[in-house]
This record gives C-alpha cells, sequence and structure tokens, in this order.
C-alpha cells in the first residue's frame, strides 16, 4: 500500500513539475510581441539571402536576381512612374475647393511622412493608412473620396512616397491591447491560407522570394510596402497598396475583400512595422 | 436464363429514377444547398471565386431551362464552397505552422 502511495505521489509530483516546465512556454508563445516578430522577420531573410544587402530587400524582385537588376537601373533613368508621380505632385498642391489644401491634413504639410504610416489611431481604435488617411483628408475637405485602386490614389501616394526616399520605415505600435490585436490579425491574415489555390500570402512572399511564378520573380515579405505605390507593367499603369492586396487574393481564387478594409489595413500594419529600419524606396516599378 | 430476364427488367427499372433528366425542383434544391453554403463561406470572409462562378453558371443554365447543366453546376459550388469552409476552420490554428519565429 506505501508503495502504491508512493508512485502515485511520484507521478503526481512529476506531471506537477512538467505542467510547471512547459505552462510559461505556452504562454510566452501566445503573446502578442511585435519586437520579437520583427527581428524573427528580418533575420529569416538575412539569413536566406545573405548576400543581399539589407536596404536592398526594399526592390524586391531586383534584390533577387542580378539581370533584372541591371534592366530596372537602366529603367529608372526614364521611369514608368514618372506621369504619375508629377500628375501626384500638382494633385497635392492644388487647393481644394475651400481652399485648404492635403498639406493641412498631415504632420509636415505632408512631406517626407510616408515611412510614418500607417499608424494605430487610439481615438479610433484602428490602423489608418496613407491611402485611408487622404480620402479621410477629401472628405474633410467636402471633396468626394478617390478610389483605392485607381490612378488618382496611386498619384497621391506616389508623390508623399517620393519626398520620403530614403527615410527609414518607421511604425509605431502603441501601448495599447487593440494596436496588439490589429498587428496580431494582421500577421494571421498574412500567414493564412485562402483561395482555391492554397495560398497564404507568405506561401510566394516568405517561402518562395526569387523563385519564378510563370515569368515573374517573387518578391520578399521584407520590404514589400516600403516601394509601394508601384508601375506595373503588367497591369500597364500604377497600383495602390490596395489594389496589390486585391489582385493577389484574386490571383488565389479567394474573393478580395473591400479595399481598406480592416483585415487589409492590420496586414499593411504588420508588413510596415516588420519593414522597420528599412528605406522607403516608393514609387517603385515592377515586371 | 427465364430467372435472369426479369430481374434485369427489375434493376432497369429500379435504376431508372435515377438517370432521368433533373427538373426545376432538383435544381431549386440543389442550388438553395450550394447557396447556403456559399453563405457559410462568405461569412468566414473565405468565399473562393469559383465558387461564385459556379453558382452563377447554374442559375444561368436553369434560366436557359437546362437543368441537367444547372444541377451539375449547383452540385460544383457547394462542393467548392464546402472545401472554403473547410479551408477556413483549418487555418484557424494552421497558420502558426507557417509563422516565422
Amino acid at each position: 500500500m506505501k508503495t502504491r502511495s508512493a508512485l502515485l505521489l511520484g507521478s503526481l509530483s512529476a506531471a506537477l513539475v512538467a505542467f510547471a516546465l512547459t505552462s510559461p512556454r505556452v504562454v510566452a508563445a501566445d503573446k502578442v510581441d511585435p519586437v520579437a516578430d520583427a527581428k524573427a522577420f528580418q533575420n529569416f531573410f538575412f539569413q536566406k539571402f545573405p548576400n543581399v544587402k539589407h536596404e536592398d530587400f526594399v526592390n524586391g524582385p531586383y534584390s533577387m536576381n542580378e539581370d533584372m537588376k541591371r534592366q530596372w537601373q537602366e529603367k529608372e533613368e526614364f521611369p514608368p512612374y514618372e506621369f504619375s508621380l508629377d500628375a501626384g505632385k500638382e494633385m497635392f498642391a492644388t487647393p481644394f475647393k475651400n481652399g485648404k489644401t492635403y498639406g493641412d491634413c498631415f504632420p509636415n504639410g505632408g512631406i517626407g511622412i510616408r515611412q510614418n504610416y500607417p499608424y494605430f489611431d487610439t481615438g479610433e481604435g484602428k490602423v489608418v493608412t496613407l491611402e485611408l488617411a487622404l480620402n479621410r483628408c477629401r472628405e474633410a475637405n467636402g471633396e468626394a473620396p478617390y478610389s483605392y485602386v485607381r490612378d488618382e490614389m496611386a498619384s497621391l501616394t506616389a508623390y508623399m512616397a517620393y519626398t520620403s526616399r530614403g527615410k527609414l520605415m518607421d511604425i509605431k505600435i502603441p501601448d495599447d491591447p487593440r494596436a496588439l490585436e490589429a498587428f496580431e490579425n494582421g500577421k494571421r491574415y498574412f500567414y493564412t491560407r485562402r483561395g482555391q489555390l492554397n495560398f497564404s500570402c507568405a506561401s510566394c512572399h516568405v517561402q518562395s522570394p526569387g523563385e519564378r511564378i510563370r515569368a515573374e520573380i517573387l518578391a520578399p515579405a521584407l520590404g514589400i510596402v516600403n516601394a509601394m505605390p508601384i508601375y506595373r507593367s503588367e497591369w500597364s499603369g500604377m497600383g495602390t497598396i490596395s489594389r496589390r492586396f486585391v489582385t493577389c487574393n484574386s490571383q488565389t481564387r479567394a474573393v478580395p475583400q473591400e479595399p481598406q478594409s480592416d483585415d487589409y489595413r492590420d496586414v499593411e500594419y504588420f508588413l510596415s512595422y516588420v519593414a522597420n529600419g528599412l528605406p522607403i524606396s516608393g514609387p517603385g516599378s515592377r515586371p | 436464363m427465364k430467372l435472369s430476364l426479369p430481374l434485369a427488367i427489375l434493376l432497369s427499372l429500379s435504376l431508372a429514377p435515377a438517370a432521368r433528366a433533373a427538373n426545376e425542383a432538383d435544381y431549386k434544391a440543389a442550388y438553395a444547398a450550394a447557396e447556403a453554403a456559399s453563405k457559410e463561406a462568405a461569412g468566414m470572409r473565405n468565399q473562393w471565386t469559383v465558387t461564385v462562378a459556379a453558382l452563377a453558371a447554374a442559375k444561368k443554365a436553369a434560366d436557359g431551362g437546362d437543368f441537367d447543366r444547372a444541377m451539375a453546376a449547383s452540385r460544383e459550388a457547394e462542393a467548392l464552397a464546402k472545401a472554403s469552409i473547410f479551408q477556413a476552420t483549418s487555418e484557424k490554428e494552421a497558420w502558426k505552422a507557417m509563422e516565422i519565429r
């Protein structure tokens, strides 16, 4: 009887010790830790592509392929986004009907601030992207909002990105559980498989950057938003971040969400935060 | 041999209803099932474009009176919608396996 009790007590103690040892790890794994996530994210790409300069990841497929890079560098002498950039500059400076301008809606008159978007608005409890802020500025000044996937929005964001070129992405996550949840939701969206093709964003941009998908070379996820908006030869025009998310979803045969849905805003927040410290290179051009 | 002929007739009679052409009622039941599954997938924010296309094809075929084709498209839509529901359910946890840590 004594032996049986001793065995039982021993097993119980062993189980308690095992629980005590494993439970902190479970808690740690579930805790949202953007700093650790960003570090792990960047290290993954730095180790996978040791020959790519860190600041070069923002150049997407050109950082993965020397031939493409040379062609792109030549194309940059007369970049295809130049018309859009000029149009954006003019639009940005043109007053609304009430006499105010976009500059009145943004810090520093809207110049050199791209690296701070998206940000988490603690008043609203949601992520605010640059595209969303631009349309809110228009509406606040009595103007109709632009389509998130068309040329006007791309031109405006192209100009604003251009004034931030070289500045390092600097996204903040305030000490607010809603901000952490937005980051986590963006991360979840990024890694979740969807569509009939069963692809997640990560299937292409984490597992396969540098590989070909049909005729194209896939860009790494690290720094992918730093080059936005982009001129795409495939589109014969400019594309916003919204347009990129919508088309990515469609290509996997998933019904896309509405531009600037909570999920899209959150995934932009996640992708921008993990690119902190890398330069803004937008507007970009892609095949 | 005499026994096998009545048996064959009985068998063909029993199979006959399964081989008959689909009618409007069959199509409506199949379409309703597909639409319900599709709505469930959309509620999970995981609708597939091919499901939407199959539903549209079913409706178009039914409008043209081709209920066989409408039934086939409805069944395809339901199968696709159910696959997307399975995907959304399993991905609630499975996405973590892809995460960079």
